[in-house]
């Protein structure tokens, strides 16, 4: 698989996927431990640490973006995240935690189509070309 | 300003304004004329962080900028709890964060209604307004232009005194597009304070992120009124703006409101509905009343006024009942000055400044039941501290607060 998506911000990571069947709200649906709280999530128990997030779209109180610069901050979070719509929320953390500690991790967009194509568990690479952010599975 | 040739406070704020920007498509900045700040609530050493990091490269506001509710109560601090580790961590991380925004040059303002204050933006201005409940109300009440803004992006709008020139400042994005019809509500039920909370849980449950217009309110509905439809509609909904035809500024009539989406599907809302809201959001199953809860947002001085005459010249409050009102500190003062404060804390309130009973630990260990006025407040609390609720009106929370029973009419609107 290797496709084409929208940079959201910078960085460059390589990590496998979880995929996520429905939205979190990183405020009150993950924990400061990198664990999905949420008891009405379907992954609830799942840990976000090190891996390629990818989910539809963000959600939930804008206090998200204390949590995932937490998360940033105790290298806990995510290695990348990937979503098919921008997410300001999210975006703001990840900008905030770069600004704060170096981290970078890199968000990207993706079409519908190309969201579809993206499965649980495989191990992938994302990196920036400009404003395209070019998503590769390892093989 | 990104080239930090006004110093690297801005240069540092402006990277995120900017950034936020080209990732919402905003084709440029917007000059605002003031800032609401949500950012001083502590959930963690990250916010501490941003703000002290921003305090050390020289930051300062440029716009007038006011401060929502901290984690402490600056002037009452012992009212909040330190039995826990994280109680103190909270109490300790919370003083430093405010003292921040402090240093930043925000107004020690310390309340989640700044539009109840003595400046107020004007129509059609452009603002940068944090806290759901206080968007909702610029937007929707006062005509004002902001965009639903949150945590680190509302002071770098303060120091940079630029945002990105999308969302709800745009005209095209203020229009609603989808219609309450209250017009079967009776007289009576439009006259009932709890109402309003009910019609804002109703609108948010069913607008999500859109703009909800209710037809068929009164056309002289109170702010307050008005405040508890909005601040509850950003909690089961994302509402950041609302209009009410025939009182809010963008709708002098339903085809203003709508503008170009006269096709908007249409609700009706009926006193069934209401009912059954207020089962929803009601909770408890326990009789004994633990407290009540008033002032979310934060109340004005008619509210207290309210609470003053319904308590005035009535029974005492039961024992083992602890009966809390939240406000701001300037309309605490003014209600000093008017003296319902005197006799409202003789009665055995006590009055919250600069935080909120749903924000930090305010509530004794052991509480169970609470009643609230407040949709919002009813929305966060049994996720938030774990209590049961009760939403009613202020007489009955009065007066159950006098039997220490939890009594409320589950046909009020039948």
């Amino acid at each position: 698989m290797s496709l084409v998506g929208w940079r959201v911000t910078s960085g460059e990571a390589q990590a496998p996927i979880l995929k996520l069947d429905e939205p979190i709200s990183f405020w009150g649906g993950i924990g400061d431990n990198g664990e999905i709280i949420d008891v009405h999530h379907p992954q609830h128990g799942a840990v976000v640490t090190g891996r390629i997030l990818v989910m539809r779209s963000g959600r939930g109180s804008s206090s998200g973006t204390y949590v995932l610069a937490e998360l940033l901050r105790l290298g806990l979070a995510p290695a990348a995240i990937i979503l098919t719509e921008p997410d300001g929320i999210i975006a703001t953390g990840a900008l905030v935690g770069a600004e704060l500690y170096d981290v970078y991790m890199p968000i990207a967009t993706v079409s519908e189509a190309d969201y579809e194509l993206i499965e649980d568990g495989v191990e992938i690479s994302i990196v920036m070309r400009g404003d395209e952010a070019v998503i590769t599975s390892i093989a | 300003m990104l080239e930090g040739d006004h110093g690297p406070a801005i240069a540092l704020s402006m990277r995120i304004i900017t950034e936020l920007g080209r990732i919402r498509g905003a084709q440029d900045l917007v000059d605002i004329e003031s800032v609401h700040i949500d950012g001083c609530i502590f959930y963690g050493q990250a916010g501490l962080d941003f703000a002290q990091r921003l305090v050390q490269l020289g930051g300062q506001v440029r716009v007038p900028t006011t401060v929502n509710v901290g984690s402490v109560d600056l002037i009452h601090p012992s009212l909040i709890l330190q039995n826990t580790d994280k109680e103190k961590w909270v109490a300790q991380g919370g003083r430093e964060l405010m003292q921040a925004y402090v240093d930043l040059g925000c107004r020690q303002t310390w309340t989640c209604a700044p539009y109840q204050m003595d400046s107020r933006p004007d129509e059609g201005s452009h603002i940068a307004w944090a806290e759901s409940n206080a968007i909702v109300f610029a937007n929707s009440v006062l005509g004002a232009r902001t965009d639903r803004y949150g945590d680190f992006v509302d002071i770098a709008a303060a120091i940079t005194g630029k945002a990105p020139r999308g969302g709800l400042h745009v005209n095209a994005n203020r229009h609603g597009d989808v219609v309450l019809d209250c017009t079967s509500l009776s007289q009576a039920a439009l006259q009932t304070d709890v109402t309003y909370p009910l019609l804002g849980y109703l609108a948010g449950a069913i607008a999500g992120t859109s703009n909800p217009v209710l037809v068929g309110l009164p056309s002289d509905v109170s702010e307050d009124a008005l405040k508890a439809v909005g601040a509850a509609a950003a909690s089961s909904g994302g509402v950041a703006l609302f209009h009410v035809v025939g009182r809010t500024p963008e709708a002098a009539t339903l085809a203003e409101a709508l503008g170009p989406n006269v096709n908007a599907p249409v609700h009706h809302i009926t006193a069934q509905r209401l009912n059954a809201a207020r089962q929803e959001l009601s909770t408890a199953r326990e009789e004994r009343l633990d407290a009540v809860s008033l002032g979310t947002p934060h109340a004005s001085v008619d509210e207290i006024a309210q609470a003053h005459a319904a308590t005035a010249g009535g029974p005492p409050m039961a024992e083992g009942v602890a009966f809390y009102i939240s406000t701001g500190r300037s309309v605490f003062a003014e209600a000093k000055t008017r003296g319902h404060v005197a006799a409202l804390e003789e009665w055995g309130v006590t009055f919250v400044l600069d935080t909120c009973t749903y924000v930090t630990s305010i509530l004794r260990p052991g509480t169970r039941t609470v009643m609230t006025n407040s949709g919002k407040w009813a929305h966060y609390a049994p996720g938030n501290m774990g209590v049961d609720v009760v939403l009613a009106t202020l007489e009955e929370c009065v007066n159950s607060a006098t039997t220490g029973i939890v009594t409320w009419d589950r046909e009020l609107f039948a």
